[in-house]
């Protein structure tokens, strides 16, 4: 199993870190309708949070191809952190 | 199709808050029950959970283009959910649409049931069950999940119009032909995708998942 977490790792990071700075910039599906149909201003400065990671870009990295790098780095690991301790602490609850 | 804060109102935000948040709790039991099934890969299945979400928000960031200076990327649901169930699917959707939501600014805090709703009750555990209807009929798992995954992604799309036009956001003659137009040519990639890697896994490690048979 130890081997299976590594490699599906690597595979998740691999698309994270290395494919996702040459992704398409272009606006997606519901911000293309948004623009077009004119209502993309009703969640300009509308969050309600601050993220740290914003728009998949760290805020300090100036270099734009390694910042995206970096946050899907980032975002991988804390995703598969967030699943495993959130799937640990239901089998947990069952056994009590 | 991550919605924003500013583009729902507070009426659809919260019903749909409500209706994600009871489905959560529903899936947090079913996959327990999962988790502790004996034998098989009963096991597996906490650290399968964390891979496929690792993957789901991997391929999210990867746009492809389509057509009209548009991009879609992959929304993952009914490939989660035929390889981790239903139920666990939707959790993992979910999961990745938190981190999403709180860490990359990727959809709205407020809209984050309707998200939820969106691709993962609709996107992971309707598609799902759609999946195993066509699976059912024709017994073939490359076209049943592409035809399923398709589909996920236009019914979510159209989930999201409906929720922008109950809002007041855009009127439903413009919001529906939108959403559904743009999103028939990202469900193309999205069926793609779906049949490649499932059809990668069965070939591969089919031990490591609880994949339902015919």
């Amino acid at each position: 199993m130890k081997k299976i977490i590594f490699f599906g790792l690597l595979i998740a990071i691999a698309l994270a870190a290395f494919l996702s700075p040459y992704a398409s910039k272009s606006p997606d599906g519901l911000e293309r309708v948004a623009e077009d149909k004119g209502f993309l201003h009703k969640g300009e400065g509308r969050n309600i949070i601050a993220s740290p990671i914003p728009d998949y870009t760290i805020p300090k990295v100036k270099n734009e191809k390694l910042s995206t790098s970096l946050a899907g780095l980032v975002g991988v690991i804390i995703t598969f952190s967030f699943v495993c301790l959130i799937g640990h602490s239901i089998k947990r609850k069952r056994k009590l | 199709m991550h919605i924003p804060d500013g583009f729902l109102d507070a009426k659809v935000w919260t019903t749909l808050g409500v209706v994600s948040g009871l489905t959560l709790a529903l899936a947090v039991k079913k996959t327990s029950n999962r988790a502790h099934t004996e034998g098989g890969s009963g096991g597996k299945q906490i650290p399968m959970m964390g891979i496929v979400s690792a993957f789901v928000f991997a391929a999210q960031m990867l746009n492809f283009p389509v057509a009209g200076g548009t991009s879609g990327h992959f929304m993952g649901g009914v490939l989660a959910a035929i390889l981790l169930g239903p139920f666990s699917g939707l959790l993992v959707m979910s999961s990745v649409l938190i981190v999403q939501c709180l860490v990359f600014q990727d959809g709205g805090l407020t809209a984050l049931g309707a998200n939820i709703f969106n691709m993962g009750i609709i996107g992971a555990i309707l598609g799902y069950y759609i999946y195993l209807g066509i699976l059912k009929a024709i017994k073939r798992m490359s076209i049943s999940s592409f035809i399923a995954s398709w589909l996920s992604i236009v019914l979510a799309s159209s989930a999201c119009a409906v929720e922008l036009v109950i809002s007041g956001t855009v009127p439903l003659k413009v919001a529906f032909p939108a959403m559904a137009g743009v999103h028939s040519l990202i469900g193309i990639g999205e069926g793609i995708i779906t049949a490649l890697v499932l059809g990668f896994i069965l070939r591969t490690r089919e031990d490591l998942l609880q994949i339902e048979k015919v």
